[in-house]
């Protein structure tokens, strides 16, 4: 095998193998920095030993038994925490003649467990939203701080510092790096939903011409969900959200026409849906409710994206199921922004009249001032309901609240349509 | 190595597990090799990799449709040259073919005796680059949405 290629397998080996050894050694040396550097480590050591001794038939077991001999040097050298020494050494002493068989052995048994770990870790609810992405974006997805820094549209430097930070209070908060099993593990499953969607959101929330980076996140938060998924089967939220990012992410490709504006989803063309992710995420969304969660904000939200998957053709939309879909996310997820998807779903199922009403609703409230997508929906059910001049002035009234470009220019499209 | 950009772009890829005597003779996996194999594809499915995976009947139970011109005439199975029938295939979603490559050789031998595993990348819109001109990327657009009926 020729060196270049050689360093190639070893890097793609690495990259496999990397969330799974930083969590084993999270456990181990309860400090994340540290587990990080250790990682590293293991990498150099392969990178001077597999193009002798070629790849080890378990390259994970191998940079596992690299790293933990590392530890153990780094810890007697540095005569670090007694205690911590002392349990790493009765570890290595346990091990007997044949370190990697018995890690490789461990590395079956505990099916997952550390890794999970690692990510109720990395979204540990004492970190701001933010950090926990980072975090999480480097400590599971593998990526490096530049590529999170694009990928955040930030800078490299602050994105170095959050990190930083978020380890350091990690460190403080005096964590165990285990999965939550007692009462807070429903808490803690929230925040690292949160962290995934939030992940999945960014990416597309993206724009033509952006680093390609960026739209790269939703198949990087698919990823995630798909692997948490797998370690945490008996939880129908985990699923709801895969089941909703899977048929969201299915529309990738449909969502913008060739110059890049934005093609609202009625008119989309379906037969550019990805057909291979919305069965996953029909299938995820089946095991969410067989496992008794239809009624969790994130496999409701996955219902109502699996509404619109399931019709062949926009006019085919059960938009009465969806009507009645939203009266119960509201229920659930009380947001203003709920609301107003739900006026829409009313104003498709029950006519324009029914939206204005709930649009009603949300005005009296106060909530939403700003915000341009309120007056755009009522300009739609102005103009379905026929009133064409209150109708364009709601559009210009969102074209001068948006900040996106294309989205103004198609708000003052629909205003000129009006006879503005 | 790949520039970090096309590094992260993920891509689809399918793995063939090519057809052997045994496979054609319909004889089934053993216990120990369902075990293996299944054990293969919880990795792949913790690490988030696997899309889709199914198992192909023997060829004397497919059909080969000829083309030549206007004719069609349809053939029946099985088909002789075995070594390049497909027995079963996976999607997976990869970072870059090196990663495909990884996975595939963590792979149990899907056979009794030799065989082998076929990657392919799967194409996007985007890999057409300046040769899929908007006129042909909308002909395209239009067959597709007659063939979804619109």
């Amino acid at each position: 095998m020729a060196a270049t290629e050689t360093h190639q397998t070893i890097e793609t080996v690495f990259r496999i193998e990397q969330a799974r050894l930083i969590a084993g050694l999270v456990r181990m040396v309860r400090d994340v920095n540290l587990a990080e550097d250790l990682a590293q480590d293991a990498l150099v050591a392969a990178l001077s030993e597999w193009p002798k001794t070629g790849v080890p038939k378990k390259p994970g077991a191998w940079l596992m038994a690299a790293a933990k001999r590392r530890a153990i040097d780094g810890f007697r050298r540095r005569k670090m925490l007694a205690r911590k020494h002392a349990e790493i050494g009765r570890d290595l002493e346990d091990e007997g003649a044949d370190p990697v068989a018995d890690i490789e052995a461990a590395m079956d048994d505990d099916l997952g467990d550390e890794l999970l770990g690692l990510i109720f870790t990395a979204c540990h609810p004492v970190l701001s939203p933010e950090a926990r992405a980072a975090l999480t974006l480097r400590l599971i997805g593998g990526l490096t701080t530049d590529e999170i820094a694009r990928a955040f549209l930030s800078s490299e430097a602050t994105i170095a510092q959050r990190i930083v930070r978020a380890k350091k209070t990690l460190g403080k908060a005096g964590l165990t790096y285990e999965v939550p099993r007692g009462p807070d593990r429903r808490e803690r499953l929230a925040s690292v939903l949160e962290v995934i969607y939030l992940i999945f959101n960014e990416g597309y929330a993206a724009t033509a011409g952006e680093d390609l980076i960026r739209p790269a996140l939703c198949a990087e938060a698919q990823r995630l969900g798909r692997i948490l998924a797998g370690l945490a089967p008996g939880e129908p939220e985990v699923f709801g959200l895969l089941a909703l990012m899977e048929i969201q992410a299915s529309r990738l490709n449909a969502r913008t026409a060739p110059d890049g504006s934005p093609v609202p989803l009625t008119e989309q063309n379906r037969a550019r849906w990805d057909q291979l992710l919305i069965r996953r995420g029909l299938a995820a969304l089946e095991r969410a409710e067989a496992l008794g969660g239809a009624g969790g904000p994130y496999a409701l939200q996955a219902a109502l994206a699996a509404c619109h998957a399931r019709a062949k053709k926009a006019k085919e939309t059960d938009w009465r199921r969806i009507a009645a879909l939203y009266d119960t996310l509201r229920a659930v997820m009380p947001s203003p922004v709920v609301d107003l998807n739900r006026a829409v779903a009313h104003s498709m199922a029950f006519g324009p009249e029914a939206g204005l009403a709930l649009l009603n609703e949300i005005e009296q409230a106060g909530a939403l001032r700003d915000y341009a997508l309120l007056p755009a929906a009522k300009g739609d059910f102005l103009f379905r309901a026929g009133r064409l001049t209150e109708a364009g002035a709601e559009f210009e009234r969102a074209a001068a609240l948006t900040r996106n470009a294309r989205e103004k220019a198609f708000l003052l499209g629909r205003a000129a349509a009006c006879g503005r | 190595m790949a520039s970090v950009n096309q590094r992260r772009k993920t891509m689809r890829v399918i793995v063939m597990v090519k057809a052997t005597k045994e496979s054609e003779a319909g004889i089934m996996p053993s216990t120990e090799l369902l075990e293996a194999m299944g054990k293969f594809n919880e990795e792949l499915i913790n690490a988030g990799v696997m899309l889709a995976g199914e198992g192909l009947h023997p060829s004397s139970k497919g059909k080969r449709i000829a083309f030549d011109g206007p004719g069609r005439t349809v053939i029946d199975g099985p088909f002789a040259e075995t070594r390049e029938l497909v027995a079963g295939f996976w999607i997976w979603e990869v970072k870059d073919m090196a990663e495909a490559v990884e996975w595939a050789k963590r792979c149990p031998n899907p056979m009794p005796g030799p065989s082998e595993l076929e990657i392919r990348q799967v194409f996007e819109a985007a890999d057409f680059g300046d040769a899929l001109t908007p006129e042909l990327a909308e002909q395209e657009e239009r067959q597709r949405e007659k063939l979804a009926g619109h």
